[in-house]
């Protein structure tokens, strides 16, 4: 039997990182998440790896490129901010198809926003290609400590897979609240050898590898998103997550991702108590996008009501997969208990929205 | 048929390590010496196999990895110090070397540079100074002399808006993780011949594992100068050289 912790999301990150075999780890201080770089400057040096902390984001992300380049596993972890700095770094891995992985655990924005304030507030930035130039990145949104740790490894195992970027966020709540988890390894396919890494040639019989930008390449820039453009199709084929959670005979279809969807869960309990026939789905993968489940769901369903603590924005990915002429609804962070650092939407509000829906 | 030659010995040729590749740079450029230069030092040490290159943007980017035969990188704007470091730090065996140019290290990346040096990461950087920015047509560098007119100082660069020449081998002489730095030109064959000592230094400093060391190359840019090429020769030697004198800056064997 596996050991079973009580860690925070935060903790998990590190623990599931170091499980899937990541032995660098390049990283600046930024609240919430700064518990990750400290775990691993702590216990990478333990098992003969590598602990950076950069001069800024923009560091971070760059020792992380030359980290995937030079073939291992490698990651960051930052909150908004310093994931703004890391777009342009990401827009790089991308083009240059390394993988990494890059933890943003968000706090509400824009600006400075935060740090000690939640938020689900960078849905637009991590789905729709951070940085310049129109590439996708997978990106994982778990909503539990057991779904990071198990996600993290399988975040690098996709960066692998498929040569990309992936991104798995988390926010305020997640990263520090504690949960019991299990210590478990996850399996996985075997992957091929990684002869492109930088190594010094004599590594390689004598062939060198050189990576030069893709405009560089046959068919430049233009043959490269023709390539991505088969990856991406071949990664929404085969990597949606999702999760539903009574939705088979729900009247009302709630849509939530991350901690909106712990508190949408206990939302769906209360209201199948009062009598109020709700469900839940809930993307796991934010891209590729859990569209046509969604699609498949809604046309049963008389409503669909979108819970993100934000303004607004996973609802353009959810009103995007709809068909039909189902109302989307949305409960926004206007719906929080107070404004404050501490402001939470509460399951009780959004029963209370339901029933403003259903006309009560 | 009589064979009337006589017997030829082969005293000199192109490196080994130079590729097939064309060069990519202006005619009177210096880059194609340097990567000649930076091709011989790598082959006389014996680290072929264990060299890593990283390129930073400017006209290096693709010029030295599609003509040098060792691992490369192009790196994005200034960035190559940290990807350098991550590379080394993953593979210490490897020797790591960054090629930037003026605006690469000077401008957009001298934090990240600044902060390499601080760390005392095991690293040599070639930098490579004309005083331009030659891939985006002849703007201001950091190193552009005061008076001379580029595409974004037309009227000469004014101390009163743009502030002064920046030295990068003196700044580093002034960092304790760096163990060389020195300024050099190929401008003549007295010069590359010097030139060549400085880089096997600092290619060796990383061998012996003592921080960072660095080479800078006054280098001519004809068209970001508007310049033909043997002019360039004597503004190096007339202009180019007051600003930056040549010789070493820092070369210590170990770190204090
Ligand atoms: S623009 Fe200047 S630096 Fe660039 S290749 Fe031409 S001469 Fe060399």
């Amino acid at each position: 039997m596996s050991d079973r912790i009580f860690v925070s999301g935060n903790n998990a990150v590190a623990r599931g990182a170091i499980q899937a075999g990541c032995k660098y780890f390049f990283g600046y201080p930024i609240t919430p998440q700064s518990e990750i770089p400290e775990y691993m400057s702590r216990e990478l040096p333990k098992i003969g790896g590598v602990f950076v902390q950069s001069e800024s984001e923009s560091g971070s992300i760059y020792m992380v490129y030359g980290g995937g380049l030079a073939g291992e596993r490698i990651m960051t972890s930052t909150s908004s901010p310093g994931f703004s700095l890391m777009a342009e770094g990401i827009s790089y891995l991308a083009e240059t198809e390394i993988p990494a992985v890059i933890v943003n655990v968000m706090r509400m924005g824009p600006g400075i926003g935060t740090g000690g304030q939640g938020g689900q507030t960078d849905y637009l930035q991590v789905t729709k290609g951070c940085g310049h130039g129109g590439y996708r990145a997978i990106v994982l949104a778990p909503a539990s400590c057991q779904e990071i740790f198990d996600l993290m490894q399988v975040a690098f195992f996709l960066a692998d897979k498929y040569r990309t970027p992936v991104l798995l966020v988390t926010d305020f709540i997640l990263g520090q609240m504690d949960e019991p988890i299990e210590l478990r390894t996850l399996e996985f396919e075997p992957l091929p050898k990684k002869d492109w890494a930088l190594t010094g040639k004599e590594k390689r019989g004598g062939n060198r590898a050189a990576h030069i930008a893709a405009f560089f390449t046959y068919g430049g820039v233009v043959n490269y998103h023709m390539k991505q453009i088969e990856k991406y199709k071949e990664i929404k084929k085969a990597e949606v997550r999702y999760e539903t959670y009574m939705a088979e005979d729900c009247d009302l279809l709630i849509v939530a991702y991350g901690s909106s969807a712990r508190i949408a869960r206990g939302a769906v309990d209360m209201g199948r108590n009062k009598g109020l026939k709700l469900g839940l789905l809930r993307p796991i993968t934010l891209w590729p996008f859990p569209a046509e489940q969604i699609s498949q769901l809604s046309s049963k369903v008389q409503k669909v009501l979108v819970v993100e603590d934000s303004q607004g924005q996973l609802i353009e990915d959810v009103e995007a997969s709809i068909k039909t002429s189902v109302p989307v609804h949305l409960l926004g962070m206007w719906a929080r208990h107070n404004t404050g650092g501490g402001g939470i939407i509460h399951p009780e509000r959004i029963i209370e929205e339901v029933e403003k829906i259903n006309g009560k | 048929m009589e064979n009337n030659v006589p017997d030829l010995k082969k005293i000199t040729g192109r490196p080994k390590l130079r590729t097939d590749f064309p060069g990519m740079y202006c005619p009177g450029c210096h880059y194609g010496i340097i990567a000649r230069l930076l091709c011989e030092v790598i082959e006389e040490l014996g680290i072929e196999g264990k060299a890593i290159g990283l390129a930073g943007v400017g006209c290096s980017f693709g010029g030295m990895p599609l003509t040098i035969d060792v691992d490369w990188t192009s790196c994005p704007h200034g960035r190559a110090p940290a990807m350098a470091t991550a590379i080394k730090r993953i593979h210490p065996d490897a020797t790591v070397f960054t090629v930037q140019g003026d605006g690469d290290l000077g401008a957009i990346g001298l934090g990240c540079f600044m902060n390499a040096l601080g760390r005392g990461e095991n690293l040599t950087t070639v930098f490579l100074n004309n005083a331009v920015y030659g891939t985006t047509g002849g703007q201001m560098a950091p190193t552009t002399l005061l008076g001379m007119k580029t595409t974004t100082t037309p009227l000469g660069r004014e101390l009163k808006t743009s502030g002064y020449p920046l030295h990068i081998p003196e700044l580093a002489a002034t960092m304790k993780g760096v163990s060389y730095s020195a300024r050099c030109t190929v401008h003549t064959p007295a010069n590359f011949q010097k030139a060549r000592k400085a880089l096997k230094i600092a290619f060796q400093k990383q061998l012996n594992g003592i921080g960072y060391s660095l080479v800078e190359f006054v280098s001519a840019c004809p068209p970001g100068w508007g310049l033909n090429p043997l002019d360039c020769l004597d503004f190096i030697s007339e202009k180019m050289l007051k600003e930056y004198p040549l010789g070493e800056f820092k070369n210590v064997d170990s770190l204090d």
